[in-house]
């Protein structure tokens, strides 16, 4: 057997050819062609049909692919028309009927009417549906109030509600109210959601699993067409490698950035983009048992944290503080006049000693990452320290976010005095009312892991979401934040701006406060 | 030899039936629920048990096990509910990416690890043994993921010769040479520790091989060194060799998962750290056990080869 001949000039020989075996890549890596707009996403999508998807990572996507009966007006988070031109609503608050904008057609081709807007609900809906199979469909309880879909005229659809539920609007709006081509549901069944057909600006182009997905330009979109040829979506799931893709110029624009990465980007070759989102950071209280069942003691511990430091040094500057449970992005149902407690470590001893809860051992559930909960180690380290200055010992435990699910959900009775939690909402009604009402205790099936109860804020939730005019239950809203900011079953931490960089070729980029990536206007060169 | 392969095929499996207990067990026992990943904050205890019911979880726990192990049989592994597409599928696309990394890596390995062992053990105490033992020292010092993390600084960030992160370019490219440029980093990252390991084995097993007599009788008859040392010596040596080579094997496969992270790579490790954290069961369970039996069948392999060089080890 005669292997290679092994002398110093061969081991160089090789050596040399190592090196011309890699100077075939020097030839400088591509840059990106005009026209196309390169996303750097934060994990693959895992279906592109909205009824089935619960992931903002997937929304960024659906959102320039389908379109909804009602849309956020841009910049904001209020309702607007969208596949709906106008619609109508009953005195009692149970009766939507839309008026379909005519001449819309899906991008296979099949038309936008009223047959198709009850396809989407009753596949979501009635289990009964022949394509309720192509589910599951987590997220349908955002229209579990419909009791029936019916088609009044080609143009006109009527949806029939069990009770008032005044968010229906904005359910509506949101990726889950999406509407979907029957046509191609029938044709694709369970794989509709790798073959997505809807009304959007973009129409579906090729989905490379963990590689890409690629959207192009509808050239019969019926609105204004969009301002780039294509899309195209990659899945970078470490930040860090997200950032050298955006520095070396492999992708356009990034979301999420890692706020200790933000100073990269502060140079003429890149923008960054701010946008606060309807997302609020705070640590819910045990106010059942345990020092946190008195309110001074809530109380002291909202005025012991310093959330101003958590925001800019912890959080670099990417949230601002908060001040009460709804976050200022439902600009029209925030209170104003609500300022966030003070970092007053004095006052909060003081309470402390009025409530006899000096030296007072406590538990603190902290979950190491999870959908909007930030940087939740550093942040409850910090809190840590906060009440340990006051003279509160905080003992944290720690787990993994689906765990930390499974024990905060459940109620924090016997178990923490506290724990962190952070929630993103499409309307001002749902977090108060998943989290906050005595109805919404985790033995009836809500989110109230803390057990807050005041029956004042039980009724004026309550009369929000069957309110029908947006004036009254802004209202409402406000003295139910005024309330709650008071009573303070939470500490109410953060609300985190949603960031975003794009580089210099991108242009008329904005992000909305739905945290929804809307691409249709956007140009690159 | 024909028998001997059986022989081992046969018992592979009860080591594949313990995995999928195993694996099954622990997906089943691990707290958080498929549901509760998927709902996120939406997860009511309701919308959980609906969702559960949805996905088929409220069976007990025994006919699960079955019905998984049954459909498996039948080439059937179920359908993934994070990535909605079948699991096998994604099986085969996600290991033939890791396929390419860590094969690529462990040729790159064996061959560099095996040269620096027999190089230095040919020149031992000489400045190329020195250096070479001080470069392996460091190579197997510096963990994997940090020094991938450093080349995308270095390679892709600064100079900009290489991609940061993907397997092909997302514009133009998508052939060999695309390819290639998508490979060197990560190969090179994932290969550094199991060539420090493998040249640490190689040169002592040389030095060795290189006291026996039957060398001292080959110089003796003037054969040529090079030919002593990569012919009579190497050859012997070998037989040492080999079974580090299938443990490295299994170690660049595994080792694979952080590699795959910081490059983006589109393989198994990955797939399985993001099933695993969505609660995506049968992706987890499906996805173990095709990786375990390929280990098996590929120690199944080493074991022949070895069999094959050194007539002692067939039983």
């Amino acid at each position: 057997m005669k292997l290679v001949k092994w002398t110093r000039r061969g081991f160089f020989a090789a050596a040399g050819a190592a090196v011309a075996l890699g100077s075939f890549a020097l030839p400088s890596v591509a840059q990106t062609p005009p026209g196309v707009l390169i996303v750097g996403q934060i994990a693959e999508p895992k279906s592109l049909d909205p009824a089935a998807v619960t992931a903002v990572n997937d929304f960024r996507i659906l959102v320039n692919v389908y379109e909804g009966l009602t849309r956020y007006k841009s910049g904001t988070l209020e309702v607007e028309p969208g596949l709906a031109e106008s619609w109508t609503i009953s005195d009692d608050g149970t009766e939507y009927t839309f008026k379909l904008r005519p001449g819309v057609k899906f991008q296979d081709g099949t038309d936008f009417n009223a047959e198709a807007v009850k396809f989407n609900f009753d596949r979501m809906l009635v289990e009964s549906h022949p394509y309720a199979n192509t589910g599951p469909f987590p997220l349908s309880f955002f229209f579990s109030a419909v009791q029936e879909t019916s088609v009044v005229d080609d143009l006109t659809v009527k949806f029939k509600l069990n009770a008032p539920y005044a968010p229906f609007l904005s359910n509506l709006a949101y990726p889950t109210g999406l509407i979907v081509s029957p046509a191609a549901v029938m044709k694709d069944g369970k794989d509709f959601g790798r073959n997505p057909v809807g009304t959007g600006p973009f129409k579906f182009g090729e989905w490379k699993s963990n590689e890409r997905v690629v959207i192009t330009r509808n050239d019969d979109y019926w609105g204004e067409k969009a301002g780039t040829e294509a899309v195209v979506f990659r899945p970078i799931t470490d930040a860090n490698t997200r950032v050298a893709e955006m520095l070396s110029g492999g992708i356009d624009m990034m979301v999420e950035v890692p706020p200790t990465s933000l100073s990269e980007f502060q140079t003429s070759d890149f923008s960054v983009v701010e946008q606060a989102g309807p997302h609020v950071w705070f640590l819910i209280l045990n106010a059942k048992d345990g020092p946190f069942a008195d309110k001074r003691v809530r109380q002291a511990a909202n005025y012991a944290i310093n959330k101003g430091a958590i925001a800019n040094d912890v959080l670099e500057g990417t949230a601002d503080v908060a001040a009460g449970p709804t976050p200022p992005a439902f600009a029209w149902a925030y209170n104003n006049d609500l300022k966030p407690y003070p970092y007053d470590p004095d006052k909060a001893r003081a309470l402390l000693k009025e409530a006899g809860a000096e030296g007072a051992e406590l538990t603190f559930y902290v979950t190491e990452g999870g959908s909007g909960m930030l940087d939740p180690i550093a942040m409850g380290t910090a809190i840590q320290a906060d009440l340990a200055a006051v003279g509160l010992k905080v003992k944290i435990e720690t787990f993994e976010w689906n765990t930390f699910l499974g024990k905060v959900n459940p109620g924090l009775e016997g178990k923490a005095d506290m724990a962190e939690m952070a929630w993103m909402t499409n309307d001002p009604d749902t977090l108060p009312y998943l989290a906050l009402r005595t109805q919404a205790w985790p033995d009836k099936g809500g989110f109230n892991s803390g057990y807050y109860s005041n029956p004042e804020v039980d009724k004026l939730l309550e009369e929000a979401r069957s309110a029908t005019d947006q004036g009254e239950r802004a209202r409402l809203y406000k003295k139910m934040q005024t309330i709650v900011h008071d009573d303070a079953p939470w500490v109410f931490v953060a609300n985190w701006k949603q960031n975003a960089v794009t580089s210099d070729r991108v242009q008329n980029f904005e992000l909305q406060p739905s945290f929804l990536l809307q691409l249709q206007g956007v140009q690159k060169n | 030899m024909g028998s001997y392969i059986i022989k081992r095929l046969i018992s592979a499996i009860p080591v594949l039936l313990g995995i999928t207990i195993i694996v099954f067990l622990i997906m089943a026992m691990i707290p958080g629920d498929p549901a509760t990943a998927i709902l996120g904050s939406y997860a009511t205890p309701e919308n959980v048990a609906r969702l559960n019911r949805d996905l088929g979880l409220d069976a007990p726990l025994v006919k699960r096990y079955f019905i998984w192990l049954g459909n498996m049989l039948t080439g059937d592994f179920g359908r993934s509910y994070s990535l909605n597409r079948p699991v096998l599928d994604e099986i085969t696309e996600r290991f033939s990416a890791t396929l390419i990394l860590a094969g690529v890596s462990f040729v790159l390995c064996s061959i560099l690890g095996i040269l620096a062992g027999v190089v230095s053990a040919a020149r031992q105490y000489g400045w190329a043994d020195k250096l070479i033992t001080l470069t392996v020292l460091v190579g197997i010092s510096v963990p994997s993921f940090f020094l991938g993390m450093m080349m995308i600084l270095l390679f892709a960030v600064n100079l900009r010769w290489l991609p940061v992160s993907g397997m092909y370019a997302i514009y133009g490219g998508g052939d060999l040479p695309d390819l290639l440029r998508h490979l060197i980093m990560p190969s090179l990252a994932l290969s550094v520790v199991a060539t420090g390991v493998i040249a640490r084995l190689a040169r002592s097993a040389m030095l060795e091989v290189l006291r026996q007599d039957f060398i001292r009788t080959a110089r003796a008859k003037g054969v040529p060194e090079r030919r002593v040392i990569m012919g009579h010596a190497l050859r012997a040596a070998m037989v040492s060799i080999i079974p580090v080579l299938g443990i490295q094997a299994g170690f660049v496969l595994s080792g694979s998962v952080y590699i795959e992270i910081v490059f983006q790579w589109p393989g198994i490790g990955r797939m399985l750290v993001d099933a695993i954290l969505t609660r995506d069961i049968l992706l987890v369970q499906g996805g173990v056990v095709f990786v375990a039996a390929c280990y098996v069948i590929f120690n199944i392999i080493v074991d022949v080869a070895q069999g094959m060089l050194d007539p002692r080890i067939k039983t």
